[in-house]
């Protein structure tokens, strides 16, 4: 904007000239912040993809030669070059399945009766406020939990079962807030309706509101078993074997009634599990199985997070109540 | 038959929906199948009692599983107090507090939790030196500079970046960073807690970055429109105003982070050794509370050993750490809640 | 260039004015004044635009994308369009102020509140701050109410307070304008009547343009009204002239209450 000086005096009614000037000097001045601010957020917003890059560039560098076939159908070995992830997948995989089968009805459970049913009294509030604390517990106590209620107290072992139940309790907080954001962003005129055919509160729940929120729950079940399947800690804490060649006993059998429970209590390594143990290998050669591991892991990682991303966003593209 | 005049022009037809209900209840209750002649008997009355221990049914099994949490909670503390107990009959707490050595597994035992913490103490502190400066300047800058399509990117990505397992984390540590940063630092060596603590923050940056966007995010556009309307740039509003109205949010993100940092495990046991080491230089190698219980879980203690309960003493250190951090961050949000 | 005359009287004059939300025409063709040191009320319909327009006056659309302004608003004396590209937004809200429907102090002290507008233009002495924040909360009627707890947080206060507070915090930057969008929409009848007194006070000091959709309000406290409707602006004159006898059809069934 061009100033015009005004032969006609009004300026000096209103603003005078000099303090307009000033007005500029200082709005410009603040101005320079905002430009300073900008970049150094980009630059912040850099620093964390650069890492990103750079992370994922090493691990492609040094584990992308390691990738083949014989990696994924070979057990771990002596021998750097003939190792391969057979029995960690396996066994996260089996791990996994336990989590999913006891986390997702416990928490969705949880979350239903929080939401739609709990009373407001205080001791709602201190199951809330117990969920809100777990959350925030590190990983590696509920594996010290894991290691002396499951592996010795009910005497599970060094199982895929106590794995997997201690991966469950870690990801409960989880399943249990997404099931209960998911309910919430229902409308109350949904509940209204089906009370109004005459509905219980349980077919309200089942037929309705569970339903509709379905999506947003298998958002939170996914980023839930993707922060599962990068667990180290806690399996490291309930001692599970880093150097496993054999696989657990098939769940299919020849036999009568051909469903065998026993690979439950079998022993078993998982994808980080075997990483960290090559990691941690001196001789440079296991590094680079370790790349390849941890290329493997990422890559099942980002992909389930990478899903919930998507469904997330389907989701508020597609519902708008 | 109110509805057949209209039963045309609904969406649903009505007579689904009035059928539904009877029929589910018949189907999901195994009660009603069983007894079948009763149900004359009792007629509707009994038909609605059953309904309601149906519900009943319903109702104490998801309690259940939210009473699950407490229980969860319960089990945790009681399981590290019980082994914490038979380990401090051997050792005085007075010793586990004020002893400077920590050596459990060595023939010259000694207990002092001092090494640990203070590996812990400075991984945290160099995590914290970069996650919360860089994390608060992504949300600020996501949520009141970045242009809408920046905004869409930028933050699934962050949140992918959250979502990588830690122990990679610990290998990018130990092999990328670790080996750059000897090119600065000639004399660090190969395990370090710098190394550890700096890749652990940028780990951390989505943590703080997304609750504290969100805070800012949930400050009503009225006070933005204020401050704009008394001629604020951006950076005036998000500092003078957005800021300190989002300050509880932004307050339990850190929170947040600081109780991450401390529990965090596989970064700092690949990364900054394993050795308890009392120190503060970030320098130097140290092992934390968690890389210490990774470390005896690795070897074969026997099950009711003292090395085996001291992984339980410093997990309740840890427990503890992390649940005072929860309560002043409860306690703050209540703080400024009474104040807004 | 107007005549002198017409300067002198004018504040600010609004040459064919069009505002679209992305492709929604939101104002039509809008030409009016703005007389210095007088207070003008727009009432209408809700959904007429009123606030729209008010909003033009401070470029506040400018902090959404998608919003575009075609025509001018000339401010006087300088002669400038503050609506075109290369005014800085920043300093047309410097120099016209807003006063919002729903009062929104900012999450500080009453103190700071006030001194808020000051600190953004980069004023830090505290004795020019203490003056200025004086003569504005006296200004707005609320010194005596507040003045031994300044440094209380705004929130406490009650909710015409708040109101009359943010007037203050408008006030004290000395603006050519101030612009008020249903001040009182969010208030009880007693606080209603303090800030419509305050605003009639105002007037000696500053030229304003209020919103409002209570037409008993446009009638008691300004001089001179607009009627918009479905974003044009169907009838301007003297508040006396509009309210007794209005020229046009549409004008005299709102302001008769037969539609709105």
């Amino acid at each position: 904007m061009k100033f015009i000086k005004n032969k006609s005096g009004f300026l000096d009614r209103t603003k005078g000239a000099n303090e307009l000037i000033d007005l500029r000097k200082t709005i410009s001045n603040h101005k320079r912040w905002d430009l300073l601010f900008m970049i150094t957020g980009i630059i912040a917003l850099m620093i964390a993809i650069l890492t990103f890059i750079a992370l994922f560039a090493q691990m492609l560098i040094d584990g992308m030669p390691r990738l083949s076939w014989d990696f994924f159908t070979s057990f771990p070995s002596r021998r750097p070059e003939s190792a391969g992830i057979l029995s960690a997948w396996v066994g996260t995989t089996l791990v996994m399945l336990v989590t999913a089968v006891s986390a997702v009805p416990l928490g969705v459970g949880a979350g239903v009766y929080l939401e739609e049913y709990a009373p407001k009294n205080l001791f709602t509030e201190i199951i809330e406020i117990n969920v809100t604390n777990l959350a925030g517990v590190p990983s590696i106590i509920y594996g010290l939990l894991a290691l002396g209620l499951f592996v010795y107290q009910l005497g599970f072992g060094q199982s895929i079962l106590a794995a997997g139940m201690a991966l469950a309790l870690l990801i409960l907080p989880v399943v249990i807030v997404a099931t209960r954001e998911a309910i919430r962003s229902i409308p109350i005129a949904i509940r209204e309706g089906a009370y109004a055919l005459g509905a219980t509160k349980w077919q309200t729940v089942s037929d309705h509101l569970l339903p509709y929120s379905s999506a947003g729950i298998l958002t939170g079940i996914i980023i839930g078993l993707a922060r599962a399947i990068g667990e180290t800690a806690p399996i490291i804490t309930i001692g599970a074997l880093t150097f496993i060649a054999f696989l657990p006993p098939s769940p299919v059998t020849n036999e009568f009634p051909f469903i065998s429970f026993e690979w439950l209590t079998a022993p078993f390594t998982v994808m980080p599990i075997q990483m960290f143990n090559w990691v941690s290998r001196p001789e440079e050669a296991f590094q680079l199985n370790a790349a390849a591991a941890g290329l493997v892991l990422v890559v099942m990682t980002l992909t389930m997070n990478g899903l919930a991303i998507y469904l997330r966003y389907r989701m508020r593209k597609n519902i708008k109540w | 038959m109110l509805f057949v005049g209209n039963a045309k022009n609904c969406l649903i037809h009505p007579n689904i929906l009035l059928a539904k209900y009877p029929a589910n209840l018949l189907i999901q209750n195994p009660v009603s199948k069983e007894l079948p002649s009763k149900k004359e008997h009792v007629g509707k009355l009994g038909y609605s009692y059953r309904r309601k221990i149906h519900e009943r049914f319903i109702e104490s099994i998801l309690f259940l599983s939210a009473l699950l949490s407490v229980v969860i909670m319960m089990a945790i503390i009681v399981m590290l107090v019980k082994e914490s107990v038979v380990f401090f009959k051997h050792v005085s707490i007075w010793e586990f507090l004020t002893d400077t050595q920590w050596t459990p597994l060595f023939d010259d035992a000694h207990y002092g939790i001092l090494p640990l913490v203070a590996g812990t103490v400075v991984s945290s502190v160099v995590a914290l030196l970069v996650a919360l400066p860089l994390g608060t300047i992504i949300a600020i800058y996501l949520s009141e500079f970045a242009p809408f399509a920046v905004r869409e990117v930028a933050k699934p990505f962050l949140e992918l970046l959250g979502g990588i397992p830690t122990v990679v984390y610990g290998y990018f540590a130990l092999l990328f960073v670790t080996p750059l940063l000897q090119m600065i630092f000639p004399e660090l060596p190969g395990f370090s807690l710098l190394s550890a603590g700096l890749v652990m923050g940028i780990m951390i940056i989505p943590y703080v970055s997304s609750m504290t966007e969100d805070a800012m995010r949930a400050v009503p556009m009225q006070l933005r429109e204020g401050s704009y309307a008394m001629g604020a740039t951006r950076f005036q509003t998000a500092i003078r105003v957005v800021t300190p109205a989002a300050f509880s949010g932004i307050a339990a993100a850190y929170i947040l982070g600081i109780s991450r940092a401390v529990g965090e495990t596989m970064v700092v046991a690949i990364a900054a050794g394993m050795q308890p080491n009392l120190t503060w230089n970030p320098m130097e190698p140290a092992a934390t509370i968690t890389a210490y219980i990774v470390q005896v879980s690795l070897g074969d203690l026997p099950h009711g050993s003292v090395g085996y309960q001291t992984i339980f003493a410093a997990g309740l250190t840890l427990l503890l750490i992390t649940l005072i951090f929860n309560i002043i961050g409860h306690q703050l949000r209540k703080r400024y809640r009474e104040i807004y | 260039m107007q005549e002198n005359a017409a300067i002198n009287r004018y504040k600010s004059e609004v040459k064919n004015l069009s505002f679209y939300y992305g492709t929604f025409n939101a104002l039509k063709n809008i030409d009016m004044v703005l007389h210095d040191k007088k207070i003008t009320a727009l009432i209408g319909p809700s959904g007429c635009g009123k606030s729209t327009f008010l909003r033009c006056y401070n470029r506040m659309h400018d902090l959404y994308p998608g919003n575009r302004y075609e025509g001018d608003i000339v401010l006087y004396p300088d002669n400038v369009n503050i609506l075109s590209p290369k005014v800085d937004p920043i300093e047309v809200r410097m120099r016209i102020s807003m006063v919002f429907q729903k009062p929104n102090p900012f999450p500080k002290s009453i103190y700071e509140n006030v001194a808020y507008g000051l600190r953004v233009r980069g004023i830090k002495q505290r004795a020019i701050l203490d003056e200025k924040i004086e003569d504005a909360l006296r200004n707005a009627a609320l010194w005596n109410e507040v003045k031994d707890r300044l440094n209380h947080l705004a929130f406490n206060l009650s909710g015409g307070q708040q109101q009359r507070l943010c007037i203050a915090r408008a006030l004290a930057t000395n603006p050519e304008i101030l612009l008020f969008d249903e001040p009182t929409s969010a208030l009880d009848p007693i606080a209603t009547a303090s800030i419509e007194e305050l605003i009639a006070d105002l007037k000696d000091k500053v030229t304003i343009l209020i919103v409002t959709h209570n037409m008993q309000q446009a009638a008691r406290v300004s001089d001179y009204t607009a009627f918009m409707y479905l974003g044009e602006l169907i009838e301007f004159g003297e508040t006396d002239d509009i309210f007794i006898k209005p020229k046009n059809k549409q004008t005299e069934d709102y302001i008769t209450g037969r539609f709105g």
